[in-house]
């Protein structure tokens, strides 16, 4: 299946290779160096290159790109998928993925990379597996493999890889025993330039960290399960019993997972947390133009809204911009055309804006569209859909949990279109 | 030891024998691709810094051995942590991709080192570059050898996934020996490797393929998660076409797949899609009208065919009827917790085999979970939006309600955004045409011109498929010609060209305008367009045609070569139609174009020439020159490129790449005989030797996530058992015997049975007949009630089944009796493999049956067809019941077994509708609902309403939904879809379902549309809250005994003179109350009994009729309160 994996860093070098089957030369990347050339930017590179008698399939992540050769027919997103798998475990292995990080602990990536997949088949993708093969590198244990001469290596079989709960290693042990799970929603909206929403849905995550020992069998259920209309779960979750009873079930992995991700059922209104007032206007044959917006708060349930960032990529016409906000700091990048606007806490009584003008290119005119803006947005203890954690149950073990649920509400594709 | 080589030595030369290795190095292998190894080092000795081992590997660019001297010396040390140290910096160099070969002597001597990380990191080494050092690699064969027989498991398996990965033609042997031998061991893990080991050795020595395919027919008997992903993965590198080897296995991998971990679920579904293709019918192929509004009936909110219903019957009463094979049933069913799956692979690997081979009623489900991964990484979505414009092409209305997920936003990547495109004009239709190009239009302003341009096109194909809206596109697209950007224009023009292709006479006024671009627009393929469209239809534009020819004249040399052609083009045309004033300009033409550098131009020049211009020598021809040239054009066709991409494999590479990709095996198109079904049968011996040797491992290893009837081989086992009770017994291999053998013919019946009992009245005695005959052959048979139940069935009826079943025992009779005695939708899957004793009186039972079938069957068929809102006049369930038949029926249930009563499908009395909303309250909308008396799809313990709305405003009517139920407390309510849209005049109709708690309470809540809100209250007639329950006499009696004193309520009543009838006590009761009849023995006494819908609690009625007119109604329940609201019901529905 996979047959060589190639890691490509922003500058075009190649600064990884892994080759599970026989060797493929690295020139085969000169077909994907040439596709790069083609589109303008690199989230335009095609994700699949065909070329004579390869396959190229990558994903792009942490401006890396994460290059799979295949031979054969293979499906392109059992490789994509798996691709993004590679890198979730390494953000989990090394607390970032980034190209120096790989770098400084090549050997730990290339023992991973070699346990993940045989004969480019996957093999153990299970984070919680990979990590008893091999340890994570911390300063701590790499100084105890020096002084005592161990290694990062393991030496028995995970027992997850034979038991019936393969995301699970046995023997967990901790002295406090916590639970915490993050109901963390995301508004993915369309705003028209009148205000009124074009599309808006609630796309939901639980993401969980367990940290209890032994083999707890936990229990989690809604006051409000209805809301939830499509949902895919992590292995663990019991899916008969959602099916009937709509509880979720399951034995946890140890450590950081997410639990669940749903979509809130499309007849629920969606509640839209803040409004944006804009009047952008480019003027034909001026080479001045106004730029104003103002952020508000609208159904927020009484709430802050708070991490408010405006983003929005200006026409090319636009020289710059001389703009005053009446809080937070922004900046407009005159290269990329970039304006952002950190504004942070949205304060009801005082509105913060961003007022002043542009500075347009002389003699073209003036652009088709109005720029659109992007909003990032965040609110605590609120999950906007209004889905509730009713209870969490453990069973299977002997002592207390401490359990912590929290809710959040962030902006997602939240756009404006003016 | 450690400290760094001095500069100098990088820079001395290379010595004799570091070329020499070089040399040695570069194999058969990799010289054809990647060329000396050498030509790596070239670059990099500086980059290299950050690795963990800096400087010295720098060095091995310029010239190799010297620093590697340190390494050497090293890995020769006594100490691992030196070992070690050097192992990573060895590795270290691989992955930069540098050439380490040199060093290969002094590393594989280590390939027995104690250390475990050094040992791997040999390894590592060793796979990279045995191929290159194939002797040297032999050294180390013997230490794998012995690690194959170490007592760890873990080191068994690496041994072997090295030992099969350093690809050494030598060892294929040893290979071949460690394989076979592996794949009987103890462990799953090192069994799962040995399957891993078998392409590696495929593709090493393809000659060795006999012996591994029976490696893997070995292997895919293994009954272990772990293993079966893998194995099916070496079975599609090795041995694709070996179908065969799959029959025996089929219904594991099928009952095992939830639980395989998700890689190799993917490898076993994209399987199991083709094996279904070659061994399954085409569920679609009789396109059976009846099965069609089953399946509709069953989902509810498609819109109802309000067809005759006997005229449907009689129409399949003349073809074969489909019957879905068990097995292919099974598989759907299995397949479906899938789409569930957090990994995008499996999803897509589901809802590819759905498409492909699902009815298509059932295809729908998948477009959920599909929109759903359009919300993960821009990679996944570009893979997954290139399916959905396939499937769409295919299957439109089950992306329609999602088409706000494929509205495009600003920050998408361009390619994203074309394929979203793509999507959006697949679901163009009439209905949702007007908001799909309003948004077109806000993308039309795009600073993203190459979408731009896709969505002008995506503009052009909407205008040709939507007729309303043709105009309108035209329109807009001539205003976008005095657009700005020159590129946008262009592609309008190009697209109104082929628009007005479609009625160009009454264009003309377009086509004076684009006349006029021509001074501006630079883009050839857009002028060519203006040009060809003023030719073609030069007679309608007859002054300014002449005037155009003349510009292009003038500027004939300057164009691009498109252009040109067009020009000549334009001149014959008008030449022909109009010689008087372009007679000169054509010649000129012509003669510029005769000596154009082009020789395509010169050769047209040439042939228009002679064709047009009448010469004495000219031919026949001639007199057709204008036949030819202003011939009738057809329109063209503006299609989509993803049209009959679905002939690939969906979800597959060559599918993506719309090019056949190597190794792609074809997906087989359906068969047009089944192929024989038994063969997937698994003989008892095999299944009870397995159990035996693996007893104790399953225990174990046993799945854990399958519920119930994921485990037990084939057998599926109840659903009704509770979890943790499945667990243990599962996998036993009693319930695996007991039905396995003869379980599947039965099944394959049943199977039918079930599924048409209830639509088709010929096709069950037909089915009665085979099944009478076998019975005369085979004798009392072992009992396997009925296992794989079609899902609709499951998923409407397991929770009716759990409760109705009641403890394990009885299920077995419960079950067998709803099945023979009658008009429900049979029920369900829940079958405990039962004992021998009650199978036997059950063959006999079914002996009684088959004369008494026809009846009841009868009324199940009409039950079916008339969810349609205006209902046809159905005639009640139990009248039609002989009274011998009724007594043969009591026969039945002489055993002296208690039975469970099983819900039946409601018997029909006329349907009343009440209105919701008025016409004049609802400001011309008018809502009316009914009780359609079926059980609401998705919760049990709702009663079905039928909502019906009419439009009769004259404006659209937008986003039709429920919101803010104000219900008490326990009520619940499931509303409809949203209604995207509601066109005048038009009336639409939807189910939702309403938990009423028992409770004749009325259900509160807002019907909304774009603009206004309805409060609107719907409050049940306890008859409603009630669903009919088969049951036999003694049933009757011993539940009315337990229901007397405060449960019973008698009541005196008379019967009017119209009411004196079997029929119409009946029909005025089962109008009353949803209720099924009971038989009874007595002429004067009608009996009926029903469950509430929420709590299940029987309500039992019987009506004794006496002399003349007199009659006694008793209604016996735990609900007082319902009862005695029912008997006043039924004594107002009677005296009417």
């Amino acid at each position: 299946m996979i047959h060589s994996l190639f890691l490509i860093n922003a500058s075009g070098d190649i600064f990884l290779e892994k080759h599970w089957k026989s060797v493929v030369s690295r020139s085969v990347c000169d077909y994907f160096f040439e596709a790069q050339e083609r589109a303008s930017e690199a989230e335009n590179v095609p994700p699949v290159i065909s070329t004579p008698h390869h396959y190229l399939l990558s994903v792009y992540r942490h401006k890396i790109f994460f290059v799979a050769v295949i031979q054969t027919e293979v499906p392109p997103l059992f490789v994509i998928e798996f691709l993004h798998r590679v890198v979730d475990t390494f953000q989990d292995y090394f607390g970032v993925c980034s190209e120096v990080m790989i770098k400084d602990n090549v050997v730990v990536v290339y023992e991973v990379l070699e346990e993940m997949l045989d004969n480019g088949f996957p093999l153990a993708t299970e984070s919680n597996i990979l990590k008893e093969l091999i340890k994570p590198p911390t300063i701590l244990r790499t100084v105890v493999n020096t002084i005592t001469g161990s290694t990062n290596v393991g030496d028995q079989l995970p027992t997850g890889q034979l038991s019936v709960v393969p995301w699970r290693r046995t023997g967990v042990k901790y002295t406090n025993n916590e639970a915490y799970f993050d109901v963390i929603e995301e508004i993915d909206a369309i705003i028209d330039k009148s205000g009124s929403t074009i599309t808006a849905e609630i796309q939901g995550v639980i993401d969980a960290c367990v940290k209890l020992t032994g083999m707890p069998d936990l229990t989690l259920s809604f006051m409000n399960p209805r809301l939830l209309d499509d949902v895919s779960f992590h292995p663990c979750v019991r899916f008969k019993r959602w099916e009937s009873e709509r509880i979720l079930s399951f034995i946890p992995p140890d450590g950081n997972f997410r639990l669940l991700s749903y979509h809130v059922s499309a007849q629920n209104l969606v509640a839209i947390p803040v409004y944006v007032k804009h009047n952008i206007n480019f003027r034909d044959s001026s080479s001045l133009g106004r730029f104003e917006i103002t952020v508000g708060p609208k159904q927020t349930m009484g709430k802050t809204v708070e991490g408010v960032m405006v983003t929005s990529q200006m026409p090319k016409g636009v020289l710059n911009m001389s703009l005053t906000p009446s809080q937070g700091t922004h900046i407009f990048d005159p290269v990329t055309k970039l304006l952002t606007w950190d504004v942070g806490k949205i304060n009801p009584q005082k509105l913060p804006s961003l007022k002043g003008s542009m500075n347009l290119q002389a003699g073209t005119s003036k652009p088709d569209e109005n720029p659109t803006i992007n909003l990032q947005f965040k609110i605590q203890q609120l999950a906007i859909s209004g889905l509730k954690v009713n209870r969490l149950d453990m069973y299977g073990e002997k002592y207390k949990p401490f359990k912590g649920i929290k809710y959040m509400t962030k902006a997602g594709k939240f756009q404006v279109r003016t | 030891m450690l400290s760094l080589p001095p500069v100098q030595k990088l820079l001395r030369p290379k010595s004799v024998v570091g070329s020499d290795v070089a040399k040695e190095v570069t194999s058969p292998v990799l010289a054809t691709e990647a060329g000396p190894p050498t030509c790596y080092s070239a670059l990099r000795a500086d980059e290299l810094r950050p690795l963990a081992a800096p400087k010295d590997e720098g060095a091995a660019s310029t010239g190799q051995p010297p620093r590697h001297d340190d390494l050497k010396e090293m890995l020769d040390s006594n100490k691992d942590s030196l070992k070690l140290e050097a192992m990573k910096r060895i590795v270290a160099m691989i992955a930069w991709g540098k050439n380490a070969s040199d060093l290969f002597p002094a590393v594989v001597k280590n390939v027995a080192c104690k250390n475990i990380e050094v040992k791997k990191l040999v390894y590592v080494y060793l796979v990279r570059y045995a191929e290159e050092q194939q002797d040297l690699a032999l050294l180390s064969i013997s230490t794998f050898q012995r690690g194959l027989k170490d007592p760890n498991q873990l080191i068994r398996a690496s041994a072997l996934r090295v030992l099969s990965s350093i690809r050494v033609p030598i060892i294929v042997p040893i290979m071949m020996l460690a394989i076979k031998e592996a794949a009987s061991d103890m462990s799953p893990y090192v069994r799962k490797t040995a399957a891993h080991a078998i392409p590696k050795l495929y593709s090493l020595d393809s000659d060795q393929k006999d012996q591994l395919i029976e490696v893997i027919e070995k292997l895919l008997a293994d009954k272990t998660t772990l293993v079966a992903g893998s194995v099916v993965m070496a079975f599609e590198e090795v041995c694709p076409e070996r179908i065969d080897l799959i029959h025996k296995n089929y219904r594991k991998l099928c009952n095992l797949l939830i639980d395989v971990e998700e890689w190799g679920q993917v490898v076993i579904i994209n399987m199991l899609t083709r094996y279904a293709r070659t061994q399954f019918l085409s569920p679609n192929q009789n396109e059976s009208l009846l099965e069609e509004s089953a399946e509709k009936a069953f989902y509810g909110s498609e819109e109802e065919d309000t067809k005759d219903a006997k005229a449907e019957a009689a129409s399949l009463a003349k073809r074969k009827p489909y019957v879905m094979d068990p097995d292919h049933r099974l598989l759907l069913r299995n397949t479906k917790p899938l789409l569930q799956s957090r990994n995008a692979a499996v999803v897509m690997a589901v809802a590819q085999l759905y498409f492909h081979l699902a009815p298509k009623a059932e295809v729908g489900v998948i477009a959920k979970a599909l929109v759903r991964l359009l919300r993960s990484h821009s990679e996944v979505q570009y893979v997954v939006l290139q399916n959905v414009a396939t499937m769409s092409i295919k299957r439109r209305g089950m992306f329609e309600p999602y088409l706000k997920s494929f509205y495009i936003r600003s920050t998408d990547p361009t390619q994203i955004k074309i394929l979203k495109l793509e999507v959006l004009t697949n679901l163009a239709n009439e209905t949702n045409i007007s908001t799909i190009l309003r948004e077109f239009q806000t993308y039309i302003r795009s600073m993203d011109k190459d979408f731009v341009a896709a969505t002008i096109q995506a503009i052009g194909r909407c205008a040709t498929n939507i007729g309303k809206v043709r105009d309108t596109c035209l329109n807009g697209l001539v205003q976008l010609l005095s657009n700005r950007d020159e590129l946008v224009v262009a592609e309008s023009v190009v697209v109104i060209k082929k628009l007005l292709q479609m009625q160009p006479a009454q264009h003309s006024e377009i086509i004076k305008h684009m006349a006029k671009l021509t001074d501006n627009i630079q883009v050839p393929m857009a002028r060519a367009s203006i040009l060809w469209l003023i030719g073609e239809y030069c007679e309608h534009v007859p002054k300014i045609a002449p005037d155009v020819l003349r510009k292009m004249a003038k500027s004939f040399t300057n164009e691009e070569d498109i252009v040109k052609l067009q020009v000549i083009n334009l001149a014959a045309k008008l030449y022909l139609t109009n010689s008087k004033q372009s007679k000169l300009l054509t010649q000129y033409v012509l003669n510029l174009a005769k000596y154009d550098q082009n020789y395509d131009i010169r050769d047209r020049a040439r042939f228009i020439r002679q064709l047009i211009v009448p010469t004495e020598k000219s031919g026949a021809l001639n007199k057709y020159a204008k036949k030819l040239f202003l011939a009738q054009k057809p329109a063209p066709i503006l299609e989509s490129s993803f049209k009959d991409r679905d002939h690939f494999q969906l979800g597959s590479l060559s599918h993506l790449l719309n090019a056949k990709a190597v190794g792609y095996q074809e997906l087989p198109d359906w068969p047009d005989e089944a192929p024989d079904p038994s063969v997937r049968n698994v003989e008892v011996p095999e299944w009870t030797k397995c159990t035996s040797r693996e007893k104790r491992k399953d225990k174990v290893e046993k799945p854990f996530y399958s519920d119930s009837e994921g485990e037990s081989g084939p057998t599926e086992s109840a659903d009704s058992e509770p979890e943790s009770d499945s667990e243990e017994s599962g996998s036993s291999s009693s319930s695996g015997t007991s039905s396995s053998s003869s379980e599947e013919e039965d099944e394959e019946e049943e199977e039918g049975g079930s599924e048409e009992q209830s639509e088709d009245k010929e096709g069950e005695e037909e089915e009665e007949e085979k099944r009478k005959k076998k019975k005369e052959k085979g004798g009392p048979r072992k009992a396997s009630p009925r296992s794989v139940g079609s899902e609709e069935e499951e998923e409407a009826e397991g929770k009716k089944v759990k409760k109705a079943a009641g403890p394990q025992g009885k299920k077995g009779h419960a079950e067998t009796s709803s099945e023979e005695a009658s008009a429900s939708e049979s029920s369900s899957s829940g079958s405990d493999s039962g004992t021998e004793a009650p199978t036997v009186v059950e063959a006999k039972r079914r002996k009684v049956i088959p004369s008494s079938k026809a009846g009841p069957k009868e009324i199940s068929l009409l039950d079916l067809d008339d969810f349609t809102p205006p209902p046809p006049q159905p005639v009640p369930s139990s009248s039609i019941i002989s009274t011998s038949l009724v007594t043969d029926l009591e026969g039945l249930t002489l055993t002296d077994t208690s039975l469970a009563p099983a819900l039946l499908s409601p018997a029909f009395g006329a349907v009343r509708t009440y209105e919701l909303l008025h016409r004049m309250a609802g400001e011309g909308l008018s809502v009316e609902y009914c009780f359609s008396r079926r059980p609401f799809p998705g919760d049990p313990h709702m009663v079905a309403v039928q909502i019906q709305i009419s439009n009769n405003t004259d404006a659209e009517v937008k986003s039709l939904r429920v919101s803010e139920p104000k219900l008490l407390a326990g009520m619940r309510i499931q509303e409809f879809p949203e209604i995207e849209s509601l066109a005048p005049g038009d009336t639409a109709s939807v189910v939702m379902g309403i938990d009423f708690c028992d409770s004749t309470q009325a259900a509160n809540f807002q019907l909304c549309t774009h603009t206004r809100h309805f409060y609107v209250s719907i409050q049940p007639p306890v008859g409603e809250l009630m669903a009919p329950v088969f049951m036999s006499e003694n049933e009757f009696r011993k539940e009315q005994g337990k229901l007397t004193g405060m449960s019973e309520i008698t009541e005196k009543l008379t019967l009017p003179e119209k009411c004196r009838s079997d029929h119409a006590i009946v029909q005025q009761v089962t109008s009353a109350a949803n209720v099924g009849r009971v038989p009874c023995g007595a002429d004067n006494e009608y009996r009926f009994a029903a469950k509430t819908v929420t709590s299940g609690s029987l309500v039992l009625i019987t009506l004794e009729w006496r002399e003349g007119a007199a009659a006694q109604l008793t209604v016996n329940s735990e609900k007082m309160v319902i009862g005695t609201m029912l008997v006043k019901d039924i004594i107002q529905a009677l005296a009417q």
